[in-house]
């Protein structure tokens, strides 16, 4: 009896749950004006999913803990390393000055390396050719210091890429990957990304998968990771086999969504869940 | 190496309280994790954090596991008189990471 009266309390509270107000994210108004740095058009930035606390970590330098990343960048930057015992500053002089504006027009294509590099595989070239220093690890530290400490100049600035001329093949196949579905739950990323944005997957907010803000402290890795990084997370969720990271695939597909992200400020180091 | 971030205000007027901003890059290794080989990790967290105020220690904490990596604190203090403000940061493995910086009272 007693048993019954439980279950029937049960059932009317989840009753109350279910037709009561959801708990829903942090409602979302376009014409606030704290959001109005991180929209363009109908583009936004990760920054208007993202919950309040989150965000306010990212606005404040300090609590940001992208920045401990962004200081060992500057560190790395005047230290002299490899067999020409050059700095990246004996060549660029001061990055605040030097540096501005460049991470926000890469993934470009090089005309020596005649192809499309991201700002990973450009400062990797700088070290082998200028300093005689060996390829720094993708995902390793140093490369990630040095790749959001460069990218970080450009904070503000909005994302610019060429994707025609000599880089029109490499951005065509970055949108024929991001329109492919891919993996076991055979999806492209524009199903979530493109079609599904601002609904929910289970309890997840779906963004619309801009890359703006990229190098990225993300609280679930609890540390900072390249865009790559994420890219393969992505292709996991999806049951699809990842790619590695720096591969020609991902540095494709990041040039198709910088030209995506056109408009939209660079925020690297951005604060994500 | 982690290298400690510190906020502290160069000036107080006595008696006001101020709040000291710091936070380090540590991996924070719980020892509950295994590595590719099934071996566990072990543990490398900072276990205590200690700060003085002109030679006196004024505020500390006992961190154990379940604290996040690269761990941010803020904490306030009441300027007595002008000295110099040492944090520091201690490893499992014996290590000792200090920052600081002074402020003056006036």
């Amino acid at each position: 009896m007693k048993k019954s009266i439980l279950a029937a309390a049960g059932a009317t509270a989840l009753a109350a749950a279910l037709g009561g107000p959801v708990l829903a994210d942090p409602p979302f108004d376009p014409k606030d004006p704290k959001f109005a740095a991180y929209i363009s058009g109908d583009k936004r930035s990760g920054y208007t999913f993202a919950e309040p606390e989150t965000r306010g970590m990212q606005d404040d330098d300090f609590t940001n803990p992208g920045f401990l990343w962004v200081e060992k960048g500057q560190k790395l930057w005047s230290k002299a390393d490899g067999s020409a015992n050059k700095a990246c500053q004996d060549c660029h002089g001061k990055a605040e000055d030097n540096m501005k504006g460049v991470g926000a027009s890469y993934p470009r294509y090089d005309v020596r390396a005649q192809k499309v590099v991201n700002l990973e595989q450009r400062i990797n070239m700088c070290r082998v050719d200028h300093m005689g220093a060996p390829e720094w690890k993708y995902e390793s530290d140093p490369l990630l210091s040095m790749t959001t400490f460069v990218r970080h100049q450009s904070k503000g600035m909005p994302v610019t890429v060429q994707v025609d001329g000599p880089a029109a093949p490499y951005f065509e196949a970055g949108r024929r990957f991001y329109y492919e579905r891919r993996g076991l739950n055979d999806l492209a990323c524009k199903h979530c990304h493109e079609d599904l944005w601002g609904m929910h997957m289970r309890t997840e907010l779906l963004s619309q998968g801009q890359a703006n803000g990229f190098p990225t402290y993300r609280l679930k890795w609890q540390k900072l990771g390249s865009l790559h990084r994420r890219l393969a997370g992505c292709n996991e969720e999806i049951r699809a086999e990842p790619y590695p990271l720096g591969s020609p695939e991902y540095t494709n597909l990041e040039l198709f969504l910088a030209w995506r992200a056109q408009g939209l400020t660079v925020e690297t180091p951005a604060v994500r869940k | 190496m982690p290298t400690p971030r510190v906020k502290i205000p160069g000036t107080a007027a006595k008696g006001e309280v101020f709040e000291i901003k710091a936070t380090i890059d540590h991996d924070m290794e719980s020892g509950q994790r295994k590595n590719k080989e099934g071996k566990p990790i072990p543990r490398k967290i900072i276990n205590k954090f200690v700060v003085t105020y002109a030679g006196n220690e004024v505020f500390s904490a006992d961190w154990h596991g379940a604290i996040s990596a690269n761990p941010y604190i803020s904490f306030f203090l009441t300027a007595t008189e002008s000295g110099p403000i040492e944090l520091k940061w201690m490893d499992d493995d014996g290590s000792v990471y200090t920052a600081g910086g002074a402020i003056t009272v006036s």
